[in-house]
């Protein structure tokens, strides 16, 4: 368990990566990589069991990315965990590289290939009812975009995770607010969020997706509600950290310039300095 | 006819032409609608979008709704055109494209965007590979991937007119003119780009243009020939063209950014089996392996799919190694 100073300064070191790499690789889903970075740190560092030495243990937690294209925030804090070397994320998207603008298991700590969107809740559903199935404890935590909720996948892996009281369940919505054509108001407009899945038989939690004490204690505090499905509501900002980013629509794939990515070195590391 | 056509300056994507075509025929036509699933910007489309926002249907990112909503649309004879990636339309929503639109025959025109491994590092949840293959086994679709900007707006606006269902496929790149004389364009119907004759180069979509490259450096590097063919329509097929170009005995070889399996180059090998003739045959694709990572330009170069590669071909099926 680490503090909230530690996983403060984390959060910003992550930052740095993740742009670095994007910037290297001139490609890669940047706004929603920094919205939903803090979600992962803390569960990385403090909620999940899963470590480099315990991943093939059938009795690990889960983490599945059901928005797979947020890829380069899983790559950093998975290195960041001792997963693999940090230095392998230098060829991320080059020719026979493993480290590609989705997750894939070639990549060792990544549960399942995503990047198509709505297919993490239903495997994940699989998953925690498994551990059902065999009387196991571990918990599986997934992470879905906002944008993603439309797919008619999550309604139905709703309704099954319901069925079969599946409270070691946990999926997280990063909700930012924002897609790639628009607000998730204007494209499609899904609220309210709560008690759409509240009807469908979740406990459902509002959380603010950058305050690490309140994402701490929300999952450890889970089963929220015994034989429930947990549903974690992060609302976060998109981009957030590079003040130019934030609530920015263009920064969902957008790669920083030069300048852009030395003004964004410069802001996170002018955080760091505070520590 | 034949030498390529050089790039030219106004050479575009053949998406932003599918695009322009769209708006110049909305412009009269008020019952063109385009249904979109967060993918405007990926299909070209925010000029349409503001142009004529009531022309344009937006339903999330959703493509199995996408498809059924399209269906439902067309069969009150709207003009509907459902745009989105193709690995996705063609993937997760193929019972949608198979029960509301093909057997219902609703006219829906279903255009596969970012198609072949246009997406690159993004991987194989990105790439669609299987499109021709699901869609050639499924009945009343007709299968279409345009190679160049004449061919584009040509498809989408007879598609536009035609009222039955289609799947257009479109890739991203920025694509030649093939051959300015040639301005014949029907459906199911092959275009000769190139006469040649010592060997038969049967390409689609974006993959005519590396034929066609390679068919200029057999020329200058081998003094080989070869006749490069445009199958713009993989379903129906031009079997009259292909019997006819077969006929020469000449080595036939197919190229698409597809996999090996299902696509042009068996629905040629099938025809030609069956009617009798034993050219020698080849198949340039994706194999069937865990695709390559890299670029779409490094994923077609490691699979031969360029004009070096597929050149490099053509001399191993003529016998000649160098
Ligand atoms: C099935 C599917 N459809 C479309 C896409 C293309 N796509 C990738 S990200 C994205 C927008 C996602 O928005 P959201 O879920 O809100 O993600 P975030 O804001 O967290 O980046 C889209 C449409 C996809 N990856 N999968
Ligand atoms: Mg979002």
């Amino acid at each position: 368990m680490i503090s909230e100073k530690d996983l403060q300064q984390k959060s910003l070191e992550y930052r740095k990566r993740i742009l670095h790499y994007i910037y290297k690789a001139k490609a890669g889903h940047t706004g929603g990589s920094l919205s939903c970075v803090d979600i992962l740190a803390v569960l990385y560092n403090n909620i999940l069991n899963v470590s480099a030495d315990n991943f093939s243990d059938p009795d690990r937690d889960r983490y599945i990315q059901s928005k797979g294209h947020s890829v380069e925030a899983l790559f950093v804090v998975l290195a960041d965990r001792g997963f693999f070397p940090e230095t392998d994320l230098e060829t991320l998207c080059q020719y026979k590289s493993h480290y590609i603008g989705h997750p894939t298991r070639k990549v060792y700590g990544v549960e399942q290939n995503t990047g198509a969107l709505g297919h993490g809740l239903p495997i994940s559903v699989g998953t925690a009812l498994a551990a059902k199935l065999d009387g196991k404890s571990y918990r599986v935590f997934t992470l879905l975009g906002d944008g993603e909720l439309p797919e008619g996948s999550n309604w139905e892996a709703a309704l099954t995770a319901s069925h079969y009281k599946l409270d070691n369940l946990c999926a997280i919505i990063d909700h930012n607010k924002l897609q790639i054509s628009g607000t998730t108001a204007d494209v499609c407009n899904t609220d309210p969020i709560d008690e759409k899945f509240k009807s469908f038989g979740w406990e459902v939690r509002h959380v603010d997706g950058h305050d690490f004490n309140v994402l701490n204690d929300t999952f450890q505090s889970i089963p929220f509600a015994s034989g429930k499905p947990n549903l974690v509501i992060a609302h976060t900002i998109k981009g957030k950290g590079i003040s130019y980013m934030e609530n920015q629509l263009k920064w969902h794939h957008g790669v920083p310039t030069k300048e852009e990515y030395a003004t964004a070195e410069q802001e996170l590391d002018l955080a760091l300095a505070a520590f | 006819m034949g030498a390529i056509e050089q790039q030219t300056g106004t050479d575009k994507a053949n998406l932003d032409v599918f695009s322009s075509t769209l708006q110049q025929l909305a412009k009269t036509d008020k019952q063109i609608v385009v249904v979109t699933s967060d993918s405007r910007g990926s299909g070209k489309l925010t000029p349409f979008a503001n142009k004529f926002p009531a022309q344009l249907v937006e339903v999330g990112i959703a493509e199995q709704n996408l498809i059924g909503v399209a269906a439902g649309l067309a069969s009150t004879g709207k003009k509907v055109f459902a745009v989105s990636p193709a690995c996705f339309l063609t993937a997760r929503a193929l019972e949608q494209i198979k029960n509301d639109v093909a057997y219902s025959d609703n006219p829906v025109k279903v255009i596969g965007i970012s198609a072949g491994v246009s997406y690159g590092a993004l991987g194989s949840t990105h790439h669609s590979l299987h499109d021709y293959a699901v869609l050639r086994a499924v009945n009343n679709i007709t299968v279409v991937a345009p190679a160049d900007n004449f061919e584009t707006e040509r498809a989408i606006t007879l598609a536009a007119g035609s009222p039955h269902p289609f799947y257009i496929r479109f890739g991203k790149k920025v694509m030649p003119l093939l051959d300015a004389n040639n301005t014949s364009f029907e459906f199911g119907k092959g275009r000769i780009i190139r006469e040649g004759g010592d060997v038969i180069l049967i390409a689609t979509g974006e993959a005519v243009y590396p034929a066609l490259q390679a068919a200029e450096k057999l020329l200058s590097d081998d003094d080989v020939h070869a006749t490069v063919i445009s199958m713009h329509t993989i379903k129906p097929l031009d079997y009259e063209l292909l019997a006819k170009v077969a006929a020469s005995g000449s080595p036939i070889i197919t190229i698409e950014e597809h996999s090996v399996y299902g696509g042009l180059g068996e629905a040629c090998a099938s025809f030609l089996l069956e009617s009798g003739y034993h050219n020698k045959f080849k198949i340039v694709g994706i194999p069937d392996e865990y695709t390559v990572t890299g670029s779409q330009v490094e994923i077609l170069n490691h699979y031969g799919i360029s004009g070096e590669g597929i050149a490099a071909t053509v001399m191993e099926l003529l016998g000649v190694s160098h």
